[in-house]
């Protein structure tokens, strides 16, 4: 190969700056927000709408945040108080001395961890296999593994307990984690993200001699992180508010989660005390809302970088 | 580089169906740019898949340097593909994008930096190198899909339809890029396209396809002057070739009335119906129609109604109906020079040139070749 330059013109066209490309999407984008201009009256029933699914959404978060910071006796005044007089701290120190929360707590990020990890591992790379490797019998595994999201959970507990109990891995956390690391969902949501990249790419990066891991690595996982961000935040937001299996397997806060260590708490206190277990929710909440509010940005820049092709 | 051999391939997508590519048989040489045109869903780019190794051939071989490819996968056939899409990786940067096969080979780092800044210059990307095909136009975009095939210095390169996403402009100045670069990295090339200027200005040899079949594979000037059948002249050439069937009678055709001497030789193979096919440069306008002196062989220029005059400033085509022709009546296509000029309405007189006249079976479609 030699360095001279080539016979013909090279193409003068540049890319247009940013700047005048933000111009002209705002001005489309306003071309396209007039079209559903409906009126006052559409628009004030819009809004009334939005704050009616505001509030079904926020007034109960909104009241264990309260109740959490009440004082005993005020939690079953009436009229409802929505403002907790005097607000109290008690709750919280009262959470943490009465039960071993920290233990919970513990316990909670290795088993969600543990689960969340394995659940993308595997439902990354058997979709892999699924949607771009070629072998006989593929469709009839597809098949399987989508049978397997038909069977709700709550019907497999019972033959699962008995194999679990039986292996002796009560109170363990491989007896949690090794149950509920199977990966239908995963399976099925990653696979249709990667039949839906560009099968060019895929047949260029072959090309290129990329091997099926690498192709895996190098090419199509990152051309697919908002479904992978979408699919690691739903995982890790439902193992971490797991609560059958883990009830069922934990005797004590050596395995218990933290759903599981707030019931036994209310279990203690009987059904009147609830604001140690509104201080313990909103303390569950916090990791998986501050989670959430991390990974949200994410996958909203990664959905639009990838879905635009200019 | 290597030389490729298509023998009798076939690809079937399904049973019932007729192949998409049916035995194809072709020859290209070393260093050979080969051009696959055709209409859409004629099996070319199904051929170049096969080549690259991403169909499965059903029957038949194709072999790459007297290699048979059956069973090799296509990364290690050692072709690199241009795509329609350029099906860059958008995750990676320009530079990225090109050293990522060679990555794959385990070349040393300071040779695959070493190419790639050489193919960067060739294809003048060095200002580009760092950023990702988002930020990239069109024609960039095509040019770092060039690069990432260049690099790998393969055996052979495929390219499907490279230039069709680019504006008019640009796809001129990339063809000759493209056919520059191709003569001097002197690397087997096979190009699909549908575009038929494409074909006859970068193409050593065109292949035209036609459902699957192959047609006729000549050099870009054969296959403008001696069409093996009717499908082949009336793709090849913009405006197309004028075909009208027409009687035989005495060695003389008629092409809507007006008579046209063939040669001897010709007309003796042709049956009672032959299709003549005209070029428009084929045509040459007469000021005074003489009528020719046998009684009934009729007048050897044509009267046409010009219908559609397409000025493009050197020439012009006018479009025409023979004067007193029904609606259904084939147009027939004209060039003329700049001097000549002509609007809607004006009725001319033209006349076939000698030695020009395209004479096809009326049946099989075939050229009659004296």
């Amino acid at each position: 190969m030699s360095t001279s330059t080539i016979v013909g013109t090279v193409d003068e066209e540049k890319t247009p700056p940013a700047a005048d490309r933000r111009r002209r999407r705002r001005a489309a984008h306003n071309v396209e927000a007039s079209t559903h201009n409906r009126g006052p009256v559409w628009t004030a029933a819009g809004y009334v709408g939005m704050v009616l699914v505001l509030l079904v959404v926020a007034v109960p978060l909104f009241w264990i945040l309260v109740t959490s910071f009440k004082e005993r006796g005020d939690i079953y005044v009436r009229p409802a108080q929505w403002w907790p007089e005097p607000a109290t701290g008690q709750n919280y120190s009262e959470l943490t001395t009465r039960i071993p929360f920290s233990d919970y707590v513990r316990n909670s990020v290795i088993i969600t961890a543990a689960t969340s990890l394995a659940k993308i591992i595997l439902g990354v790379l058997s979709a892999y296999a699924l949607s771009l490797m070629r072998f006989p019998g593929r469709s009839i595994v597809f098949i399987v593994v989508i049978a397997a999201l038909m069977v709700p959970n709550q019907i497999t507990v019972i033959s699962n307990y008995a194999l679990v109990a039986q292996l002796g891995w009560r109170n363990t956390y491989q007896g949690i984690i090794i149950p509920l690391a199977g990966v239908a969902f995963g399976t099925f949501l990653m696979r249709n993200q990667f039949l839906n990249l560009p099968g060019e790419i895929i047949e260029a990066a072959r090309l290129d001699g990329a091997g099926p891991m690498k192709l895996l690595w190098r090419v199509v996982m990152p051309m697919s992180w908002p479904t992978l961000v979408a699919f690691a935040l739903i995982t890790v937001v439902s193992e971490w508010n797991e609560y059958l299996w883990p009830f069922l397997m934990s005797d004590d806060e050596s395995t218990a989660t933290l759903p599981v260590g707030l019931t036994f708490l209310q279990n203690n206190d009987g059904v009147t005390n609830w604001g140690p277990v509104m201080a313990g929710t909103v303390l569950a909440m916090l990791p998986i809302l501050v989670l959430f509010l991390f990974l949200q940005r994410q996958m909203i820049k990664g959905l639009t970088a990838g879905a635009v092709k200019s | 580089m290597a030389t490729v051999y298509f023998d009798e391939a076939t690809r079937r997508f399904s049973k019932e169906d007729a192949p998409a590519v049916d035995g194809i048989t072709l020859d290209i040489a070393d260093g050979e740019f080969l051009v696959l045109v055709g209409p859409s869903g004629c099996g070319k780019s199904t051929t170049l898949r096969m080549l690259a190794g991403l169909e499965p051939v059903d029957g038949g071989r194709i072999l790459v340097d007297g290699h048979d490819q059956k069973g090799v996968r296509p990364r290690d056939r050692d072709i690199a593909m241009v795509f329609q899409s350029y099906a860059l990786y958008p995750n990676m940067s320009a530079a990225q994008n090109m050293a990522f096969a060679l990555d794959n080979a385990k070349v040393s780092r300071s040779e695959t930096r070493q190419r790639v800044a050489e193919a960067a210059k060739i294809l003048e990307l060095e200002p580009l190198l760092d950023r990702k095909p988002g930020q990239m136009s069109g024609g960039q975009r095509q040019r770092v899909a060039m690069g990432r095939a260049i690099v790998r210095n393969p055996k052979v390169f495929c390219m499907d339809e490279p230039l069709s996403n680019l504006d008019a402009k640009l796809r001129v100045s990339t063809r000759s890029q493209i056919a520059g670069l191709q003569r001097r990295l002197g690397i087997t090339t096979v190009y699909v396209t549908h575009d038929q200027v494409e074909a006859m200005t970068m193409g050593h040899r065109v292949a035209v396809l036609r459902d699957g079949k192959l047609q006729q594979v000549d050099t870009p000037e054969r296959l403008y002057d001696h069409p093996v059948n009717t499908f082949v002249a009336a793709f090849i050439g913009s405006p197309a070739i004028t075909l009208v069937e027409s009687d035989v009678r005495e060695g003389v055709a008629r092409v809507h009335g007006v008579s046209v001497p063939l040669d001897r030789s010709v007309a003796g193979r042709a049956g009672e119906k032959v299709v003549v096919g005209l070029r428009p440069e084929s045509w040459h306008v007469v000021e005074t129609p003489a009528r020719s002196g046998a009684g009934d062989s009729g007048t050897t220029a044509l009267a046409l109604n010009v219908e559609l005059v397409e000025s493009l400033g050197s020439e012009s085509f006018v479009y025409g109906r023979p004067v007193g022709a029904d609606d259904d009546a084939d147009r027939v296509t004209v060039r003329l020079d700049k001097r000549t000029h002509l609007a809607v309405g004006d009725t001319v007189h033209v006349e076939p040139n000698r030695g020009e006249v395209h004479l096809f079976d009326a049946a099989s479609g075939e050229r009659i070749e004296a």
